[in-house]
């Protein structure tokens, strides 16, 4: 095959050049462009005038949008990857084979955005590496959570590259990647458990900062826990968006399949956020801060997480399955995903430093940074899913790749 | 050729062990010290009821750390108008309080409090902010990477962020003049003060003395050393005619030492990198056996399809069904 050819195959989608980029010129990627357009320059801005110019960081609150978004919302939610791979691989559940490719790389580009959110957030992002290469500060749950980033961003490149192998059509390298699986999907358990937790365990260190109805010596358990239902929402949420918006990969088999995989996944996040929801009871116990809850605007808003964003997409849920509804469910499933990103809010930015009399907590060209970049990561998604074989092409889809023997054929 | 391998091997070695030994064993002991085992650190005792708000103290300090000059001057008074902070171009500031009780004036210097167990250097994840054996807490830019994590720690909010510069933004605050102390002098501030409101000296001796005024003259005090037992001890230490509250000091600071919080989680972590590959490799062992007596049974089912009826060897269970074809 001549280069051409092969760039015409896997790159350009089977068209010519020229087709190819008229096929561009759509409403979305219009929008698209138009969006990075005007969020670029505010990235270019940061790296010219530094942080003070884009951010409305300052000395007492030093952490902004782009950490509660990119690294303690960004992470929970790619904890699709660990989740849905421990049960494959792990558990053995091969009737969710068809979504775990996805899941890996949702969590897969998720990790790797957070690294570029860092990249935007940190002081001196060129010394990124200084913590698993330079210099050691292992009593800090950061220097914890750094290298498991970087550890599990290699692990998780390395559990979605059979994937890479097989649409570049390199099929020997791809059996190999293939056989690692198992012990980079356990690799991963121990990860993502303990980067998960670290990320609440964070803010162990600030319980004076944090407000009372968010700190609590549980938070690295109330990460972990929450992690794992927002992960399975974004597989449900995901998977349905892209079959709704991608009909190479609609047929009313796969349709079928994916709503029985929906059902199925949706009652995992529900036993998830019934679990959470009475973790979360035992913190306020724990803390004895029920007279908190209902005497001040906190505690409103600690209820109004509480009951509205983990007990009602719970309750959601639990209806959904009992109707067997999969649109309830992927309903639900939205809930706990906006449930989480409220929660991680909450603690790394909206009830921090909560007694201080006045605070900034982030300015609009930090938003526009968030968005461009988000922007960026649904083009690189949508450009990898269009090539490479994530999504099943169709649902008869082999399962039997499980032991990495009797292997079959996707394309 | 044969040293440089060496060296190579060696410093992959480094790194590995470093990492391993890093992930496994270092938190524990990181954490271990305990408040006995602590050395009489250098501290300073500020003794409120002295200072006259002069603001020497904070040109010392700006002179001592060639800070960049003030845009207001240092005798200018107009500054009380409103509560400063240190920032990373004044290491030091002196913020002015109303007694509630007589209506004087207070004067309040406040700096990084240089505390016992910091909670910024517990969070720096690359080493770089350190407690010194003498007692200062001391930062090394040369590692720095801008996280901010001291930032978010510091419960007294003093590491401050150079947010406009590009390229080698450093966290900045007071150093308690280490450069100084090294050589046998006092910090700057200190040597400075006209009124005797600041004495340097070791901490055992410090809390003493202040002890003392405070009996002394139990009118002009109010009976607590703000700093002797507060997040474990800091080594600035304070009395006071007027209640901390008053002063704009936080007083929700527990006394157990900040980075004791953490530690119990840090020790969860080797438990997991141990436990965990056994734990769910055992799951998965598990799991393939079943699949593999589930295979054996259908490849029979089959074969008993084959030589027997036309029926297929299809259970009906969606999960098994495809694995027949092995």
């Amino acid at each position: 095959m001549s280069l051409r050819d092969w760039l015409r195959e896997k790159v350009f989608l089977g068209m010519t050049l020229r087709e190819y980029a008229r096929s561009l010129v759509t409403p979305f990627n219009l929008v698209a462009g138009l969006i990075i357009a005007v969020g670029f320059p505010f990235i270019v801005l940061r790296f010219v005038h530094g942080l003070g110019a884009v951010t409305s960081g300052s000395h007492v609150q030093p952490w902004g949008l782009f950490l509660a978004w990119g690294l303690f919302s960004g992470v929970p939610l790619s904890a699709s990857g660990f989740v849905l791979g421990t049960a494959v691989y792990v558990f053995g559940l091969r009737r969710y084979h068809p979504v775990v490719n996805n899941a890996i790389l949702i969590g897969f580009l998720g990790y790797f955005f957070a690294v570029v959110f860092l990249l935007i957030d940190l002081g001196r992002p060129w010394r990124i590496y200084y913590p698993v290469m330079i210099s050691y500060g292992p009593a800090s749950v950061l220097f914890l959570v750094g290298w498991h980033v970087f550890l599990y961003l290699s692990c998780q490149f390395l559990e979605f590259s059979p994937t890479i192998f097989g649409w570049a059509g390199a099929e020997r390298l791809r059996r190999g990647a293939r056989s690692l699986t198992v012990g980079l999907t356990i690799f991963g358990i121990i990860l993502s458990t303990l980067h998960q937790s670290a990320l609440g365990a964070m803010f162990l260190l600030m319980p004076g900062k944090v407000h009372p109805l968010w700190w609590s010596p549980y938070l690295p358990i109330f990460f972990l826990t929450s992690a794992i239902a927002a992960g399975i929402s974004m597989v449900i949420v995901v998977s349905a968006l892209v079959h709704r918006f991608f009909p190479g990969e609609r047929n009313p088999r796969w349709t079928e399949q994916l709503g029985e995989l929906t059902l199925g996944m949706g009652k995992a996040v529900a036993l998830t956020l019934f679990t959470y929801f009475g973790l979360k009871l035992v913190g306020v116990a724990h803390g004895n801060h029920w007279g908190l809850l209902g005497t001040s605007p906190w505690g409103w808003w600690f209820l109004t997480e509480l009951l509205g964003f983990v007990l009602l997409p719970c309750l959601l849920l639990v209806l959904a399955l009992k109707r067997g509804s999969v649109s309830l469910v992927r309903l639900g499933a939205l809930w706990t995903i906006l449930g989480t990103i409220i929660n991680r809010f909450n603690v790394s930015l909206i009830t921090f430093n909560w007694n201080l009399p006045h605070r900034e907590l982030f300015e609009w060209k930090e938003a526009m940074i968030i968005l461009t970049v988000v922007v960026i990561e649904i083009l690189v998604y949508r450009w990898i899913i269009l090539r490479m074989p994530v999504v099943p092409e169709h649902p008869a889809y082999r399962e039997g790749e499980g032991e990495g023997e009797g292997e079959a054929h996707h394309d | 050729m044969m040293d440089k391998l060496v060296t190579r091997r060696g410093f992959l070695k480094g790194v590995l062990g470093t990492a391993i030994g890093g992930l496994i064993l270092h938190p524990v002991r990181a954490l271990a010290q305990s408040a006995r085992e602590r050395p009489d650190h250098f501290a300073i005792l500020a003794d409120l009821t002295r200072c006259i708000g002069c603001r020497r103290c904070e040109a010392a300090c700006n002179r001592a750390n060639g800070l960049p000059p003030p845009e207001v001057p240092f005798d200018d008074k107009s500054v009380f108008e409103e509560k400063r902070r240190p920032d990373e171009k004044a290491f030091t500031v002196v913020n002015r309080y109303e007694d509630p009780k007589t209506g004087k004036p207070v004067y309040v210097k406040i700096q990084c409090m240089h505390c016992e167990e910091p909670a910024c250097a517990s969070a720096c994840l690359v080493g770089a902010l350190k407690k010194t054996p003498e007692g200062p807490v001391i930062y090394n830019e040369d590692v720095c990477i801008g996280c901010r994590y001291c930032m978010s720690a510091c419960p007294f909010y003093i590491p401050a962020f150079e947010y406009f510069d590009p390229v080698s933004p450093r966290i900045q605050k007071c150093y308690m003049c280490y450069h100084r102390i090294r050589k046998g002098e006092v910090p700057a501030c200190v040597a400075e003060c006209p009124m005797g409101a600041l004495t340097f000296g070791r901490r055992s001796e410090l809390i003493k003395l202040a002890r003392e005024r405070i009996m002394k003259n139990p009118d002009r005090y109010v009976d607590h050393i703000y700093g002797e037992h507060e997040v474990g001890g800091t080594d600035w230490l304070y009395i006071s005619g007027v209640p901390f509250e008053e002063l704009g000091f936080p007083t929700n600071l527990p006394e157990k030492p900040l980075p004791e919080l953490s530690k119990g989680f840090l020790s969860l972590v080797p438990i997991v990198l141990v436990s965990w590959p056994a734990l769910f490799g055992g799951i998965y062992l598990m799991s393939r056996s079943r699949d593999r007596e589930r295979t054996a049974l259908t490849r029979t089912r089959t074969q008993a399809a084959d030589t027997g009826t036309d029926k297929e060897g299809n259970d009906g269970d969606d999960g098994t069904t495809t694995s027949q074809g092995e």
